[in-house]
């Protein structure tokens, strides 16, 4: 995609976002010029430390997810014993949409930090594990006697052939879930707390009823979702350069 | 170079592929090991590649028994031989950063190894089988017969003396196929290599095999050999003991039950 075809569409939907505003003509739908006003103004009034917050635990738990699922994923692709032992509750529990297990972490886990990051963390822990399974139990095992061939031993292939063949799934997995990750963060954040975007989103709408500082913090919040991706994005390019070749 | 004693080879819960198999190579000797599907000619060079463990009898490979795969045993197979997210030239360094990653232990990389003169020699491998221009192109990006020439350049900067080859050129086109087979008998000469080239073809053990060494249905008992002094010509395809030779060895191999 074009950098300047990306900067076109962000222009075309600032100009929609403006005619809505203008047709519905209330408070609950300001422009995006007002918007973008209360977005700056409010950086210095609390929005970017919620900012902050949110993306700390959203890259916390991309760390978790990262560490724990990332081995385990190996595991299972490289033993058929575990992955026919363990393989049936994956698949039972990965179809659950994780954001309906939001109260009972937090009855569990209460207040704070960790419960949201538990949350995020047992999406992006599937996306992972599964997608990390697959391309290590597709590792041909003649790529691994030849390998093996030119002298590796365990150490040697799993840093030249296990490590390689998993960072390329482990981005994809982030790649596609991270939205889903954002979205169930603002979820978690609307209970039990008074820090991250979804209670700034919360409370400006519903308590203070400042729309236009509402809308800054669906900016912050898209923005996020948006960086994450982009920086997963960047990193495959960088890290895989192999899947964009032709 | 190789001296096989005894050997009883069977997967597990199978019925044996070898059973007290002798058979012996010389150093600098071309072999090409001719069978149908399901011999056990495949088992037999990963056998010798020190990748499977015999389950009984011995395997000796340059006066030592093997135990382990040896470094200065190159391997080469039909496909899958290259990692798809490495530029040819890190495929082609990749035994010699494997070497530099254990150090010259005996186990992994043989203990004379000079680790100093790696670049130049996967330079010079690259620059003679004329893959400089692909550098860094990925697999991908290459057709069948350049990563090949990849997969043999990767080997060579290794200094093997001993050369497997599982069905190395199955799946190119026939031109590609026979300048590689051409490649094969030249760098046979100039590095004094033993090679022994798993093939299910009955063509290309004529070419490149000056001794064939015959499997049939497992188990394998005794060694069938069939000298073939022609194959050191190069022009050997256009004389008539080839087709003689390859009636003959068609006439020898049995078709799967």
């Amino acid at each position: 995609m074009k950098k300047r075809d990306l900067g076109t569409a962000v222009l075309a939907l600032l100009i929609i976002w403006q005619l809505a505003s203008w047709a519905v003509n209330k408070q609950i739908l300001p422009g995006p010029v007002l918007v973008l006003q209360a977005f700056f103004a409010e950086l210095g009034n609390g929005l970017a430390g919620h900012f902050l917050v949110s993306m700390w635990r959203v890259l916390a738990s991309m760390f978790l997810a990262v560490v724990l699922a990332a081995p385990a994923g190996l595991a299972l692709g490289q033993s058929q014993r575990l992955n026919r032992l363990i393989s049936p509750i994956i698949y039972l529990l990965y179809p659950i949409p994780k954001v309906v297990l939001v109260p009972i972490i937090l009855l569990f886990f209460g207040i704070g930090d960790l419960p949201k990051i538990i949350i995020i963390f047992l999406i992006l822990f599937f996306q992972i594990l599964v997608l990390v399974r697959d391309s290590a139990a597709n590792i041909e095992p003649k790529t691994i006697l030849s390998v093996r061939s030119l002298g590796a031993g365990r150490r040697a292939l799993f840093r030249y052939v296990y490590f390689p063949a998993t960072l390329s799934p482990i981005l994809t997995a982030l790649r596609q879930s991270v939205g889903t990750a954002v979205a169930v963060l603002y979820i978690a954040e609307l209970f039990a707390t008074q820090k991250g975007l979804g209670y700034y989103i919360y409370l400006n709408g519903n308590t203070l009823f400042n729309y236009p500082a509402m809308y800054a913090g669906v900016v912050a919040m898209s923005l996020l979702g948006l960086g994450m991706y982009f920086a997963v994005d960047w990193l495959e390019r960088r890290l895989c350069p192999w899947k964009f070749v032709n | 170079m190789i001296q096989l004693t005894n050997l009883t080879f069977a997967y597990h819960n199978a019925a044996p592929v070898f059973a007290n198999f002798d058979w012996q190579a010389a150093d600098g000797e071309a072999w090409a090991v001719l069978g149908p599907s399901g011999c056990g000619k495949s088992t037999l060079l990963y056998l010798l590649a020190g990748l499977r463990q015999a389950t009984g009898g011995k395997i000796e490979i340059g006066g030592q028994i093997l135990r382990h795969p040896r470094p200065r045993t190159g391997l080469i197979l039909q496909d899958y031989g290259l990692l798809p997210w490495m530029t040819a030239v890190a495929n082609i360094n990749l035994g010699l950063d494997i070497r530099r990653f254990y150090g010259p232990d005996g186990k992994h990389a043989p203990n004379d190894d000079d680790l100093n003169n790696h670049a130049e020699r996967a330079a010079y491998w690259m620059e003679r089988l004329r893959l400089t221009p692909h550098a860094d192109k990925y697999p991908s990006q290459l057709s069948g017969g350049q990563r090949q020439r990849i997969a043999i350049a990767r080997t060579l900067a290794l200094n093997p003396d001993l050369l497997l080859m599982d069905e190395p050129f199955s799946s190119l086109d026939a031109p590609t196929r026979e300048s590689l087979q051409k490649l094969t008998l030249d760098l046979r000469r100039e590095q004094q290599l033993t090679t022994v080239i798993v093939t299910h073809s009955i063509e290309e053990a004529a070419v490149l095999g000056e001794n064939i060494l015959l499997l049939r249905h497992p188990p394998n008992e005794t060694a069938v050999i069939i000298p073939n002094s022609g194959a050191t010509d190069p022009d050997f395809r256009q004389q008539p003991g080839y087709l003689t030779l390859c009636g003959q060895l068609r006439g020898m191999m049995e078709p799967a039950p």
